[in-house]
């Protein structure tokens, strides 16, 4: 074998030993567990605070209005779709108070007239035209809406 | 020029055919191998027990109230400029004249403004998005650093302390759903609220959905909710053509939307 071979060789056998050598030191512990990524990656996406709870934990104190929206058209509404995510009022409901929309422009988000919406879905009304001005939960009880 | 020249060697047809065909087939055979294979993607469990989730929309029930990309901002601190989103709603609105006009104003969030005149509207509905969670995604697969990976239940997670950055799987999703976290400077993507999930709470966007038009489930429980929507339902998913292995099914899905 020509002398330049052998130390082209060389320098090959050099760079992959080290990059072996590199490669184990360099990969963290918990990568291969499942597969090409780091396990412990798993517990850490999943140890996020959710921010979102039950609408269990909402009835617990507030029974009679969630007994109400029940029995409404609203009944397929969770609570914190309107009223905000409930983590922080769960833990001091004194403290952190819920949101509570109050405008025109909340109800209209959904009950907007728009032909994309199914009728069968939603009650429409137009956004404009629809007693111009004033404010929805005047004439509607938000937690049940035709009283 | 010193160098001798060498004899020219005559090689026969018949062996050059049997060398040629020898290696062809030594590398169609090697391709075939599992660690090999071309395609890097996750394996669908073969135990029927273990959980391969997916996702169901439902078009007829979606009222475009975008209550899912509200609340998915809320829960997964997902910057509020309107151009970053883990999941988003779009009016497609087809005119008489068969022009297609897609409509997303901050995702949905910001409501809809239809320009189009009643009278020469032939179609239109509401397509919620989001990431597909596909089983043999273009994201996970060109990820340098393995920080973009799907997890055995067959999500498309993305480990933040490992990613670098670079925003190549931004680019591989053909769905649009990753995006470059601002603060953090690493791709950000929906995990099916992975953390709600192992709490035994339903994902922020289906929670929040005051129709019902979004569900999840397992797609190896042949009874549950998702399954039975797929089997009730006429489902497609988004670019099938692709070849995705996508796992978020829509019901009446317009030919339309891409």
């Amino acid at each position: 074998m020509p002398l330049q071979v052998k130390r082209l060789l060389l320098v090959f056998g050099f760079f992959i030993g080290s990059m072996i050598v590199l490669i184990h030191f360099l990969t963290p512990d918990s990568f291969y567990q499942f597969g090409h990524y780091r396990g412990k990656a798993l517990d850490e996406i999943s140890n996020h605070e959710a921010k979102y709870v039950d609408v269990k934990s909402c009835a617990m104190c507030h029974d009679s209005i969630a007994a109400v929206k029940d029995s409404s058209f609203h009944k397929s509404i969770n609570c914190e779709t309107c009223h905000g995510p409930g983590y922080k009022h769960i833990e001091d409901p004194e403290k952190n108070k819920m949101d509570k929309p109050q405008d025109r422009e909340f109800c209209i988000i959904c009950h907007a007239k728009n032909p994309a919406r199914p009728q069968k879905e939603i009650k429409q009304i137009d956004a404009v035209e629809h007693n111009k001005g004033e404010v929805c939960i005047t004439c509607h009880n938000p937690h049940k809406p035709w009283e | 020029m010193g160098i001798k020249k060498e004899k020219k060697e005559n090689v026969s047809r018949r062996d050059f055919f049997l060398k040629s065909g020898a290696i062809a087939g030594g590398v169609v055979f090697v391709s075939l191998l599992d660690p090999l294979k071309a395609v890097f993607a996750v394996k669908e469990p073969k135990d029927k027990r273990k959980k391969w989730y997916g996702i169901g929309i439902d078009i007829e029930k979606c009222i475009g109230c975008a209550s899912c990309a509200r609340a998915c901002k809320k829960e997964n601190d997902v910057p509020k400029e309107p151009f970053f989103f883990r999941n988003w709603v779009e009016q497609y609105t087809i005119t008489n004249e068969g022009d297609i006009k897609v409509i997303s104003p901050n995702g949905g969030i910001d409501g809809y403004k239809q320009t189009v005149p009643e009278a020469n509207i032939y179609k239109t509905f509401f397509v919620p998005k989001m990431c597909n969670h596909c089983a043999k995604s273009p994201c996970t697969q060109v990820c340098p650093v393995g920080a973009s990976f799907e997890s055995e239940e067959g999500l498309a997670l993305v480990d933040q302390s490992y990613c670098i950055g670079c925003g190549y799987c931004v680019q591989a999703c053909p769905y649009g759903c990753r995006y470059i976290h601002p603060d953090k400077g690493v791709v950000d993507k929906c995990t099916l609220c992975y953390h709600r999930l192992k709490k035994g709470l339903d994902p922020a966007c289906m929670m929040v959905c005051p129709t019902g038009a979004r569900m999840y489930g397992d797609l190896h429980d042949k009874d549950s909710k998702l399954s039975k929507f797929i089997k009730d339902n006429n489902c497609v998913v988004l670019k099938p053509q692709l070849n995705t292995g996508a796992k978020l099914y829509y019901n009446a899905l317009s030919q339309e939307v891409h």
